[in-house]
């Protein structure tokens, strides 16, 4: 599984565990996960860095029943499509929460947790996922 | 550009078949299509293979070689293609270009996969490289919860209900039930699908493609060729594919394609036609929401309606088009590389009338639609008679 | 040179488990366990939440309290029993978390449950003499107790941050003062699971005796007495401890009430008393002294005198955590689940 590759891990680690993604100065459009060339400004782009606050609403849920490898003790848990308030989605789970009390537009903020493990033995990765924001 | 023809077609059985290899299924496929073409072994130029993970699934890569080697192909050139579900369609399409460029006049493409020898999770897990490893599947995101992430929002901006989600997997239920070689060849009701287990809400079992092993071959050649051997050829009207961003959340609308609508509009323009003139569609359906999304965005249904018109009947075998004749990713299987070359094989057995009990009346134009992941890769193509 | 607080936060998972359900599960009676412990519930870490990620929540609301450049952290040290690596430091991906990387000295601590006082003391001495600008010292647990275990009823997850400085301080640290000894009443060996304990063992030797030790000790050196403090902190294994030790030492027992959380979210062990300390903060007015004495076994305790400043009050307008908010967000769990969530199925 790639989440056992500790160097592919640790080159996200500021992406994952804040949040930093880009922004092309040109058009002002935010990218997370980060783009280093403005697909719309090609060469006239200027990417910098940002970090994003956080905030955000479900853009779109599911829970999910039937886990890959390395999730088999978290089912049910809730995947979503989080709209951030910079503007782009982003894929994570919400946690703390039933599904019930999820819906389209419900307002949540990240949090920082466990998101996978090699095992017993390996590397535990931290990251983002977001609870409801009261 | 020269015209490009289907001149035989070979598949096998699609299910979990416990006692077939992957090289078994590649050659069965193979050597089917090649003795159906009437072709001899010496007169193949190449064969193309669409194959999407079987280092993942059984370990083994530089499978091309494998296949042209049991098959007893070699010397000649073998290549795989890889595109996700789309495999092989884009296999198809890569074989098509070089008949069409005049590079090779005779080719074999094949697509092939084999699931089962891994566990359900690690498999899931393969599945998963289709969409993006780092930012969506390192969070938990699943294929089935990618497609209800689509439902959901679909459900919600145009009224689709999860009743008609599963009308569509009744109706290929329903074609499978006359298919052969599908894995599921029982008809199903409404309540089945509703009663059925959650996957990933609001996506239960039976919105689901199944995992399965399978192959599909065709035999492609150039008109010289195919007139030497063909009396009922088939001519690939459209070769179209067009790509979009690898994640969902990257685009600009999570239920539009739109990368089968740029395929789509690029393919109805090489083959001069228009959806309305299509008979039958081989629609990439890996879930339910995918058949709904594929009928809209391919144009045969305005955005929006694809579920109204599933619940209509405007998709069934002598609706006003049919979609997954041969039962569908859902019904007849989904080896994910054999699936676009299955397609391809469902639409000349349709254009010929030779997909007995489950052939429509009248047709005259095919098209077939694969995607991989969750629309970052999309090859239509548009067949019809020859000569 | 003073030093003290600049700002601080906090962190307690949502999920809690009543005593009741644990006793259920094994024939005790609930009200005698209630009554002698004085917990009525503990908290419960959700499967995905560890020492780091607890300690990580309560450093990053201690940075919004207290408004500083994160930059300028130059040392980061985190006491917890629950680090989930033996080896690897909780503290330095707090350090990345937070964005103070890479600058700054960072080390993990453990003495039971007296590992985040000691990373305050570090924290002053890292300050007060000017090695840095500021300095963060974290106590944060999930703590276990083995099923059946009267440890069980309390072994509870949490943690604080405190940011330490010398200007702008929301409340001054006057003076520390340590008891220290080799006292066995409590321990894990390495690999072991869960800890072990000297049961009445850790009272009257361990527990008594240090925080006493520590106490009296300060009051000797500061030449404070309790009657000038408003709020007294104890370490919080559980209610009885801290009331019985406050009956020695003279303490009233409402000057215990404001950091007496132990009833609310159980032992949080390494953040049992920054928690203590944190909640008399959240509440206490301006000039309030606060007494606030850790217990860590093994054995020692680290004894505090506190004042809290009137930026402590300027600040609270725009706080956006306190303790008491931490303890109402929460969400019964049942044993079944609580099993499954802290991996007591021997099967996970």
């Amino acid at each position: 599984m790639a989440s056992n590759s500790i160097s592919l891990m640790w080159r996200g680690i500021q992406q994952r565990y804040n949040l930093i993604g880009t922004k092309c100065k040109t058009c002002g459009q935010a990218f997370f996960p980060p783009r280093k060339n403005c697909p719309k400004c090609r060469r006239k782009g200027q990417i910098e860095e940002l970090k994003f606050s956080g905030n955000g609403k479900v853009f779109s849920h599911s829970v999910v029943h039937a886990p890959p490898e390395g999730f088999e003790n978290q089912v049910p848990y809730i995947i979503s499509l989080v709209e951030l308030e910079e503007g782009p989605l982003v894929t994570a789970q919400i946690v703390d929460c039933e599904p019930s009390e999820i819906q389209i537009g419900t307002k949540v903020k990240k949090v920082f947790r466990r998101v996978s493990e090699g095992g017993k033995s390996g590397i535990i990765n931290y990251g983002y996922k977001f609870v409801l924001d009261r | 550009m020269k015209e490009v023809y289907i001149i035989g077609t070979g598949i096998t059985k699609f299910g979990e078949l416990w006692d077939k290899s992957f090289r078994d299924l590649a050659v069965d496929a193979g050597i089917q299509a090649i003795a159906d073409s009437k072709v001899d072994v010496s007169e193949i130029d190449g064969v193309f293979g669409g194959t999407m993970s079987s280092g993942r699934f059984i370990g083994q890569e530089h499978a091309a070689a494998l296949i042209a080697d049991y098959a007893g192909i070699t010397p000649k050139p073998a290549i795989r293609c890889e595109a996700a579900c789309a495999s092989g369609g884009v296999a198809f399409r890569a074989g098509y270009f070089a008949v069409a460029s005049g590079a090779m006049d005779t080719a074999v493409v094949g697509g092939v996969e084999k699931m089962t020898d891994v566990f359900t999770e690690q498999a899931a897990v393969t599945l998963g490289g289709a969409g993006d490893q780092e930012w969506e599947v390192f969070n938990g995101a699943t294929f089935p919860a990618l497609y209800a992430l689509i439902a959901r929002r679909h459900m919600k901006e145009f009224g689709t209900t999860e009743e008609q989600l599963a009308q569509v997997a009744v109706k290929n239920h329903l074609n499978g039930s006359m298919n052969p070689i599908a894995q599921y060849q029982m008809p199903i009701t409404i309540e089945t699908v509703m009663n059925s287990s959650p996957v990933a809400d609001p996506l239960k079992l039976f919105d689901c493609s199944p995992i399965t092993d399978g192959a599909a071959a065709v035999v492609i050649a150039s008109k010289e060729v195919a007139k030497e051997h063909c009396e009922k050829p088939i001519k690939v009207l459209a070769s179209a594919q067009a790509s979009d961003t690898l994640a969902l959340h990257d685009r600009r609308k999570i239920t539009t394609l739109d990368a089968t609508r740029f395929a789509a509009k690029d393919a109805f323009k090489q083959a001069d036609t228009t959806p309305s003139k299509i008979d039958i569609a081989e629609v990439h359906d890996c879930f339910t929401i995918a058949e709904i999304c594929a009928i809209e965005d391919l144009g045969f249904f305005e955005k929006g309606k694809g579920g109204k018109a599933t619940e209509d009947g405007l998709t069934a075998l002598e609706g006003q088009l049919a979609v997954n004749t041969s039962g569908g990713l859902k019904a007849c299987g989904h080896p994910v590389g054999a699936t676009g070359i299955k397609q391809i094989v469902e639409a000349v057995k349709q254009l010929n009338q030779e997909a007995g009990k489950r052939n429509r009346k009248n047709v005259d134009l095919a098209l077939t639609h694969n995607v991989g992941g969750t629309g970052a890769t999309a090859v239509v193509h548009i067949l019809g008679r020859g000569y | 040179m003073k030093t003290g607080i600049v700002g601080y936060g906090t962190y307690i998972p949502k999920y809690r488990i009543k005593t009741e359900e644990i006793a259920s599960v094994w024939g005790k009676d609930a009200d005698r366990v209630k009554k002698g412990l004085m917990v009525k519930e503990k908290s419960v870490p959700a499967p995905d939440e560890d020492a780091i990620t607890i300690g990580v929540e309560a450093a990053r609301n201690a940075v919004v309290h207290s408004g500083i450049d994160v930059k300028k952290i130059g040392a980061i040290y985190m006491g917890s029993e629950s680090h989930p690596y033996a080896v690897k430091p909780s503290s330095a991906t707090v350090a990345e978390a937070i964005g103070t990387t890479p600058n700054l000295t960072a080390a993990d601590y453990e003495f039971a449950c007296k590992a985040g006082t000691a990373a305050i003391q570090t924290s002053m001495g890292l300050v007060s003499s000017k090695m840095v600008e500021y300095a963060m010292a974290i106590g944060a647990d999930t703590s276990q107790g083995q099923p059946g275990d009267a440890l069980e009823f309390t072994a509870a997850a949490g943690g604080a941050a405190f940011i330490i400085g010398r200007e702008d301080l929301v409340a001054e640290i006057n003076d520390t003062f340590s008891f220290t000894t080799d006292t066995p009443d409590f321990w894990r060996r390495e690999g072991q699971e869960f800890p072990r304990h000297g049961a009445r063992f850790t009272g009257t030797p361990a527990y008594f005796k240090h925080i006493t030790g520590a106490t009296r000790g300060l009051l000797e050196k500061t030449g404070e007495s309790i009657e000038e403090f408003d709020h007294v902190v104890f370490h919080q294994p559980n209610g009885k401890f801290p009331n019985a030790v406050a009956k020695i030492l003279g303490v009233p027992k409402e000057k215990l009430t404001a950091g007496l959380k132990v009833v609310d979210f159980g032992n949080t062990y390494s953040g049992a008393t920054p928690l203590g300390i944190a909640a008399v903060l959240d509440i206490c007015k301006a000039g309030d002294k606060i007494l606030a004495t850790s217990f860590g076994s093994g054995a020692g305790s680290d004894s505090f005198s506190i004042t809290a400043t009137d930026k402590l009050l300027e600040k609270r307008k725009t706080q956006k955590t306190t303790v008491q908010k931490y303890i109402d967000n929460k969400k019964y769990i049942n044993y079944a689940i609580y099993a499954k969530y802290r991996k007591k199925i021997k099967a996970i």
